[in-house]
């Protein structure tokens, strides 16, 4: 056990000593290992980034609520089957309100109606395309995380009149005003004015990709007025218990089925979404990134080890003598498969301790290029890497180390 | 100075009957030994000669265990070593074998010190003691003063030193030495068998393997081998004098 302790020491003295003095050798063969390590450190930092990412804004646009919608969110190839669908009524929400207070210990809490469109947004000469025009009732403010950061959302009575008021996102109020105050100015949404009685508290990008700001709320009365009334309406319903999701919505597809006189042999014409739905779009997402990482990180880290392997017979073949010598002196085909295997995981070790520094400093120059994308460094990924490199050196390494190890100590000896 | 004595031979250590070894090279069939018989008591001094192809080479891979015979008997102090796997070959080379070789065979990069500390690390010694013994075994050949020196450092006879250093540093049964002097000139070359002769002194067994007769003149007795076979054992009748290398200093003096 001592001896194995020793020999141990004594491989990795040469390994250090075999790299300090082929620096160059060494460092081009590590290349290939530093360039595996380097995508598989950001190929996981991407996976990780993205989960995070979404589990965040999940959270701000609300994992709790169902959306009682004319058309399913995914699948959506075969949309003429839903086309000629009954409309989703925005006076659902009320009877839906209705239908779970009446029900004891009801999965849902309450639905609000909501109808969307995008428009342009102007105040004076400034303006914002695109903007999400979102109508619907002060209820909105019971199942979403919106706040106010300054000013207040519309009141019930604002809400049923449709007055021409509006609560702008962050977005939106910095593009019009800047720094000056939204509060009680008039806003032009496509060509109708709104007073702004409160900003949003300012949410974010989702993913990093669009922005959750741009948005103005306004009662749904002003809505239909101003905009479609035809537009297709949904209707949110906030959960009680999010663990109980499936419950949940088996009692709000009753509740739409009576409210839609369906009989029982007839299938739903409509359909409940949940922001859950995106979760397996976005792993299925994840899938594909990490496929195809696995295969370009599988890919370099294959031709690195094949580089290695060839340092490594090469480094047998030149130090035959040595080997013979060792051997005279009492190595046994251990000590010798031991050092060679030591040699070519040294070198991987190196490679893949440089890849995880060039790793670092992308993702931290990324992070400075795109600071709205979540970018995550885990320790976990550099011991993954770490287990990686050892793996990769191994496997490179026992070819030769094996080879070496079963040199004959006389034709060593007499090699030249 | 006094002629070097004769030492009187103490037990067995080596016991060869009638070993053979046969290689196949290409579609020959290669008779390196056709039957040799030899025995090597403790406290010997040896050499073993031949031209090339008599089967010297062999005859030293087989006593150094590097290799082992196609046929007969090899006993190593009392162990029969014919039919032993690589690793207990190993073993017995690293604890019974001290090897000198003509080209040194010291790992380059590496200092005299951690150069002779080898065996003792593949023979499981503790870094203090290592460090002890490699330390007195180079000051035992006159380099103490050159621990920490690389081979390309030091000069031809200071690496044979190193490498005589090395053989001895585990306290074997044997030195084993290949053409000791083949790569030293003259001087150098008397000087490292001055070494040899101190060491057979004060008690090893030393065996040299070499086709010089002058190299050989320095052990008590010597093997003839010819065609794979001994051709002639006979103990030197008289001491070696130390006056070849007396009148060579005086030589060089004088010039």
């Amino acid at each position: 056990m001592k001896r194995f302790l020793y020999e141990l020491t004594e491989s990795w003295k040469i390994a250090a000593a075999q790299m300090a003095a082929n620096k160059t050798r060494s460092m081009l063969t590590a290349l290939g290992v530093i360039i595996g390590i380097v995508a598989v450190t950001l190929m996981g930092t991407a996976i990780n980034g993205i989960s995070t990412g979404f589990d965040k804004s999940m959270a701000v646009i609300g994992d709790d609520v169902l959306y009682v919608s004319q058309r399913p969110w995914t699948r959506m190839n075969d949309w003429w089957n839903y086309r000629d669908r009954k409309k989703i009524r925005t006076e659902y929400a009320e009877k839906i309100s209705h239908a779970i207070a009446a029900t004891p210990n009801s999965n849902l809490m309450i639905a609000v109606p909501t109808m969307s469109l995008l428009r342009s947004v102007k105040a004076g000469d400034n303006s914002v395309e695109n903007v999400f025009i979102l109508g619907t009732t002060t209820d909105y403010t019971l199942i979403s995380t919106l706040d106010c950061s300054e000013g207040r959302f519309f009141n019930d009575l604002e809400s049923r009149g449709g007055a021409e008021v509006c609560v702008v996102g962050y977005d939106v109020a910095d593009a019009l005003f800047a720094s000056r105050s939204a509060l009680d100015k008039k806003v032009l949404i496509n060509g109708h004015a709104f007073k702004v009685i409160g900003t949003l508290t300012r949410q974010g990008t989702f993913l990093g990709l669009f922005s959750l700001d741009s948005i103005v709320v306004i009662p749904l009365p002003a809505f239909k007025k101003y905009f479609s009334a035809k537009s297709e309406a949904d209707v949110r319903v906030k959960v009680r218990d999010k663990t109980h999701m499936a419950d949940a919505r088996d009692e709000l597809t009753g509740i739409i089925r009576r409210l839609r006189s369906l009989p029982p042999e007839k299938r739903d014409d409509f359909n409940i979404n949940e922001q859950q739905a995106f979760k397996s779009t976005l792993d299925g997402v994840k899938a594909t990134i990490a496929i195809a990482g696995l295969f370009i990180t599988g890919l370099s880290l294959f031709v690195g080890a094949i580089g290695i392997m060839n340092i490594t017979f090469v480094s047998v073949k030149e130090r035959t003598k040595e080997i013979g010598t060792r051997k005279a002196l009492g190595a046994r085909r251990r000590t010798i498969l031991l050092q060679f295997l030591i040699e070519s995981t040294a070198l991987c070790l190196v490679g893949g301790l440089i890849g995880l520094i060039f790793a670092y400093l992308m993702c931290f120059g990324m992070a400075a290029a795109f600071p709205s994308f979540p970018i995550r460094f885990s320790f976990g990924l550099v011991v993954a890497s770490m287990v990686v490199s050892v793996l990769t050196g191994l496997v490179s390494g026992i070819a030769p180390a094996w080879s070496a190890s079963r040199l004959d100590p006389v034709t060593a000896l007499r090699y030249e | 100075m006094n002629p070097p004595a004769t030492r009187s031979p103490g037990p067995l250590v080596i016991d060869i009957e009638d070993i053979t070894k046969e290689y196949v090279m290409g579609e020959e069939i290669i008779h390196a030994l056709r039957g040799v018989t030899l025995q090597i008591r403790r406290n010997e001094y040896l050499a073993i000669m031949g031209p090339s192809g008599s089967g010297k080479s062999t005859l030293m891979n087989m006593l150094g265990c590097l290799d082992t015979p196609s046929s007969g008997r090899y006993e190593f102090n009392g162990k029969n070593v014919s039919e032993m796997d690589g690793d207990e070959l190993a073993a017995i080379r690293n604890r019974e074998i001290g090897f000198v070789f003509q080209t040194f065979n010291l790992l380059p990069r590496s200092t005299s010190l951690r150069n002779v500390e080898l065996p003792l690390i593949y023979a499981g010694i503790d870094p203090e003691e290592r460090e002890e013994r490699a330390t007195q075994a180079l000051v035992d050949v006159g380099l103490g003063d050159r621990l920490t020196h690389r081979p390309n450092e030091l000069s031809g006879g200071q690496r044979q030193r190193v490498a005589i250093a090395r053989a001895l540093v585990n306290n074997p049964s044997i030195v084993l030495a290949d053409e000791p002097t083949g790569n030293l000139d003259s001087k150098t070359g008397e000087e490292i068998m001055t070494l040899f002769e101190s060491l057979y002194q004060q008690g090893n067994t030393v065996i040299l393997v070499t086709h010089e007769a002058d190299v050989a003149r320095h052990a008590r007795r010597s093997v003839h081998l010819r065609d794979g076979v001994v051709e002639s054992d006979e103990l030197a009748t008289a001491p070696p004098s130390p006056a070849p290398l007396a009148v060579a200093l005086d030589s060089l003096g004088k010039s």
